[in-house]
């Protein structure tokens, strides 16, 4: 079965987070990039486990400018056998989602693997219109995904629980924490990345129909009240009657 | 033009989302000038009384099959165009979010998930807003589209009572045959699960080793809470996976949350900041959750996790 992993390009998890252009724009600058954690830990190495165990191919796919190939060269040197790069600024998921399923309607892929959401703009929504576009099922929130060649079982991540459901042919499925363990490349794999083809295509849509338009920060707290660990019942009293977030 | 909610029912009984976001909904209404409909799939005890939280009218669609996003973004987007919705609702829910994005496709919508305010109107524009980089920063949207789909997130707003019972109709729709087969639903009931719980408790590595959580569950038993924890306590298994909060885990936005030995790592910070009110007992004093934090106590949480246990049982039986 040949598999496809969407991946994303996203400020490291320290990154500070500011912007330019009267808060138009994230400030990009002194920010390093990487891929989104659940992309890279979670659905890439999932697909890898199925190639091991089925045989296929896992290609990466990626929209985005040239600047991403870093990115898309470490998804290689984990061990995905080829990369695609959609050659557009990824300016809203719809557009995103549009571009990777008619690349996907193009090719053969059983599966397509995005992460559970990308934590630059935690939207959770790729999967869902990919697998909208494609008209297959959408598993999302996946916590294991056990495939015998014909059907899949997962357990997807509920409220206060799991689901496990089955499903057959081709499906879209979104990473969760718990789907794989993450791979570290290795030296090997990233002379082997060089190597590996990446294939760049033009956009089919640009469309949009959102658009950001500023950015805020958050409020700053207003400073923190320190309370004598002595005097507990100070600090009930102040929850409920300054705070007044219990009764 | 209306808004239209899916109200959630697990179990045949509708949870506090459900009435945030029908009330979320019907606030949205009233910005467009039009009115609310819920949307409840299956059966539901009482479902007349989302009238309550400001539903206009709900719409009851008989379906006893298990969660499938091609059976539900097949019978909502007929719902909208029947009830003649512009703007569709979901909560930013398992399923909520396994929604968003089929309903985008088939209504050639606008998406913009886990939005925390009220709708405004710019011109032909919905401005709408969500935390972006994992809760360290806020976005304004403008959706251009005619059709618009949303996802609200938890806590966002309270749910009001604004009048009483509504008019429940019963829909006949055409509903798609089932693409995947649930075998098992797994929950654990009696506890709230994060994403919903107005009150945390979560702790991290300085509680020295998973033994030692009595006192942080006796401490959420108290205030009927929900536990939580920092990301190595869960990687390390002393804790279970869905309790992880952070930019990794589960964001949340209690009104109180409160960190017991956990530094306050800027990926923790991101899923927890949104909280109303932030309490830090940490015993390091240069612990940078100090600056995040609304109150702190400074001190071996071993001895003031079970003080301040007393303290809420002795404020709470007056
Ligand atoms: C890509 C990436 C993603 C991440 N995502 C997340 C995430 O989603 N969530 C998350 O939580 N972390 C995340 N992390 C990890 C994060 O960077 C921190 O390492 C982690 O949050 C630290 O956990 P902690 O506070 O429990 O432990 P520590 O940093 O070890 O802190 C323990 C604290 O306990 C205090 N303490 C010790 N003993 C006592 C005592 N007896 N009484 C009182 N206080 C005591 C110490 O002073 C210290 O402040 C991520 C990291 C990376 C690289």
């Amino acid at each position: 079965m040949n598999l496809l992993v969407c991946i994303n390009k996203t400020p490291d998890t320290t990154a500070k987070i500011a912007f330019t252009d009267g808060n138009t724009k994230f400030d990009t600058n002194g920010v390093q990039f990487i891929m989104n954690p659940y992309d890279e830990w979670y659905a890439l190495v999932r697909a890898l486990e199925l190639k091991e165990q089925h045989g296929g191919s896992v290609t990466v796919i990626n929209v985005g400018p040239a600047i991403n190939d870093v990115v898309i060269r470490k998804a290689l040197a984990i061990g995905a056998d080829k990369a695609v790069r959609i050659n557009a600024e990824a300016s809203n998921s719809m557009m995103v989602a549009k571009n990777i399923a008619d690349y996907t309607q193009a090719n053969d892929f059983g599966i397509v693997f995005t992460g559970k959401e990308s934590i630059d703009f935690n939207g959770s929504e790729l999967g869902g219109f990919i697998a909208a576009y494609l008209g297959v099922p959408f598993l999302s929130y996946a916590s294991s995904m056990e495939h015998d060649g014909t059907t899949a079982r997962v357990t997807r991540d509920i409220e206060g629980g799991v689901e496990v459901a089955d499903v057959q042919g081709k499906f879209v499925i979104s990473a969760a924490k718990g789907l794989a363990e993450q791979r570290i490349p290795n030296m090997r794999g990233i002379m082997m990345a060089k190597k590996k083809p990446l294939e760049v295509v033009e956009p089919t849509s640009t469309d949009a129909h959102v658009t950001i338009a500023e950015y805020a920060l958050p409020q700053e707290k207003s400073g923190v009240k320190m309370i004598d660990p002595e005097n507990m019942d100070e600090l009930v009293r102040l929850l409920q009657e300054e705070a007044k977030v219990i009764a | 033009m209306s808004v239209l909610v899916i109200a959630e029912n697990p179990k045949g009984n509708f949870k506090k989302s459900a009435f945030e976001l029908t009330h979320f909904g019907h606030l949205t209404a009233q910005v467009l000038g039009t009115e609310c409909t819920a949307l409840v799939i299956g059966e539901v005890a009482d479902a007349g009384q989302l009238g309550k939280y400001g539903a206009s009218k709900v719409v009851k669609v008989a379906y006893d099959g298990g969660f499938d996003t091609t059976v539900y973004n097949r019978l909502i987007t007929q719902v909208a165009e029947k009830v003649g919705a512009d703007v569709v609702i979901v909560n930013h829910s398992a399923n909520g979010k396994a929604l968003i994005g089929g309903l985008g496709v088939a209504l050639d919508a606008g998406v913009v998930s886990q939005i925390n305010g009220v709708p405004t109107v710019d011109g032909a524009n919905l401005v709408v807003t969500k935390p972006v980089f994992s809760g360290k920063a806020f976005a304004k949207y403008n959706i251009s589209s005619s059709n618009k789909v949303l996802s609200l997130m938890g806590n966002a707003i309270p749910p009001r009572e604004v009048g009483s019972d509504c008019a429940v109709e019963d829909l006949t729709i055409d509903v798609p045959n089932a693409a995947v087969t649930i075998k098992e639903v797994k929950t654990v009931d009696g506890t709230v699960p994060l994403p919903e719980a107005e009150l945390v408790v979560s702790a991290g590595r300085g509680m020295k080793g998973p033994e030692n959580w009595g006192i942080i569950e006796e401490l959420a038993e108290t205030l009927g809470a929900t536990t939580a924890c920092s990301r190595p306590v869960s990687d390390t298994g002393w804790r279970p996976h869905h309790e992880h909060v952070g930019q990794t885990g589960v964001a949340i936005r209690p009104n109180l949350y409160i960190a017991a030995g956990i530094s306050g790592a800027i990926q923790h910070l991101a899923g927890v900041n949104s909280s109303k009110c932030i309490v830090v007992i940490n015993k390091d004093p240069e612990a940078p959750f100090f600056k995040a934090a609304n109150y702190g106590v400074c001190a071996d949480l071993f001895e003031v996790v079970p003080k301040l246990n007393e303290a809420f049982k002795k404020a709470l039986a007056q």
